[in-house]
């Protein structure tokens, strides 16, 4: 909904005062989205996967910068597999590497932390606070405890 | 924060999609297998009377054209819905209509080009005249856009239904016969000895339409699918 692809029962969402639903693509170059389902092409590599969705949200990136952005997630030396071979906790990773290349304010992020190992789970809660400190405004919905300490973050609690 | 380029994300976009064809090529000659065949089964199950085959011949390839690119339709969003990429392609910040128009491109360089190469060398099974064969290679130069262009807003209003290709070929069908008619019209008006112009022209007016209308119908289609 906050993505704009669902319109909400009643009221509508805003950013920077005007409607989501009028903004769209102006909208849509502030937003990065992860959801549960990875957006990994099986047949394509690492490093093409990562090259082709950060082509499509309009950042050129080089190879070395999508090479280097691929290490820092722990993908070293399987840049060139094709996303078929790699586990579920790689491919993961690999989602997650376009959050180290996005430039965008808002990130919407749902279940991240699923399949990741605790090293993993540290590394993203760096690059969230990275962002954090950077002015970026990320909503983050999980399962697992995610320990924010930098910037102001706000926890809400959904028990059903 | 740079300037999204609208043409760099149009060459990704096909560049992705021609890319996971390659990877894919069995898909694709699974395709061009099928048009061959129903194509050369018409030979083998009439009498072989070169009257015959040449006045069912525009009429069989266009047939067959149609059913082979039914065939490639399901793939052209279904598998960007099952694996997430589909979300990400609709918030992509630029316009819908260009990534769709993309995808269409790549579909049909990739489904339907093999078809329109081969169509010639199958018309000689119907004893078809050269003159003949460039006329059928040009209609489906012109029409099999439109197919890939129409297909494209059944394929993106059946997303994530189930039993979803057979109701594609409902929902398409009907709409593919305007291409049917002037194609096979074009192929037969060159086999009688007239001009095949004013039937060509009329395919080439389809597709511009296609071209201009289609790609929208189906990011609204889309946008509704995705909901």
């Amino acid at each position: 909904m906050i993505c704009g692809l669902l319109e909400p029962a009643e009221g509508d969402i805003r950013w920077q005062r005007k409607n989501i639903r009028s903004l769209s693509e102006d909208y849509f170059s502030q937003l990065t989205y992860l959801g549960h389902r990875n957006g990994v092409k099986d047949e394509l590599t690492a490093i093409e996967n990562l090259r082709c969705a950060s082509g499509l949200s309009g950042i050129e990136l080089s190879h070395e910068a999508a090479m280097s952005a691929l290490r820092e997630l722990g993908l070293e030396g399987r840049e060139l597999l094709p996303a078929r071979s790699l586990s579920e906790g790689q491919r993961r990773r690999l989602a997650l590497a376009r959050l180290k290349v996005s430039q965008t304010a808002l990130w919407v992020l749902d279940e991240i932390l699923t399949s990741l190992d605790r090293a993993a789970t540290s590394l993203i809660q760096t690059i969230l606070a990275t962002h954090i400190t950077n002015g970026g405004i990320a909503l983050v919905a999980t399962h697992q405890e995610l320990d924010l300490s930098a910037g102001s973050s706000q926890r809400i609690q959904l028990s059903l | 924060m740079s300037v999204p380029s609208t043409w760099s994300m149009f060459r990704w976009i096909v560049w992705r999609d021609l890319m996971l064809a390659w990877r894919r090529r069995a898909d694709v000659l699974s395709t061009l297998f099928f048009f061959m065949i129903v194509v050369s089964l018409f030979p083998l199950s009439t009498s072989p009377d070169p009257q015959l085959l040449k006045s069912i011949a525009p009429g069989v390839v266009w047939v067959a054209a149609l059913l082979a690119s039914m065939l490639s339709l399901g793939r052209l969003f279904a598998n960007d819905y099952a694996d997430g990429t589909l979300e990400q392609i609709l918030l992509t910040p630029q316009p819908l209509y260009l990534i769709v128009a993309g995808k269409v491109l790549a579909q049909w360089i990739v489904s339907e080009v093999p078809l329109v190469l081969v169509a010639p060398v199958l018309g000689v099974q119907f004893g078809l005249s050269q003159n003949t064969l460039l006329v059928l290679g040009l209609s489906l130069v012109l029409g099999t856009p439109v197919l890939s262009l129409i297909g494209s807003i059944g394929a993106a209003l059946t997303l994530g239904l189930r039993s979803s290709n057979v109701l594609v070929a409902l929902l398409v069908l009907p709409l593919y016969i305007p291409v049917l008619i002037f194609g096979a019209l074009a192929v037969d008006a060159s086999i009688a000895g007239t001009s095949p112009q004013s039937h060509l022209s009329l395919l080439g007016a389809v597709l511009i339409l296609a071209v201009v209308f289609a790609p929208w119908a189906t990011s609204a289609a889309l946008k509704i699918s995705i909901e």
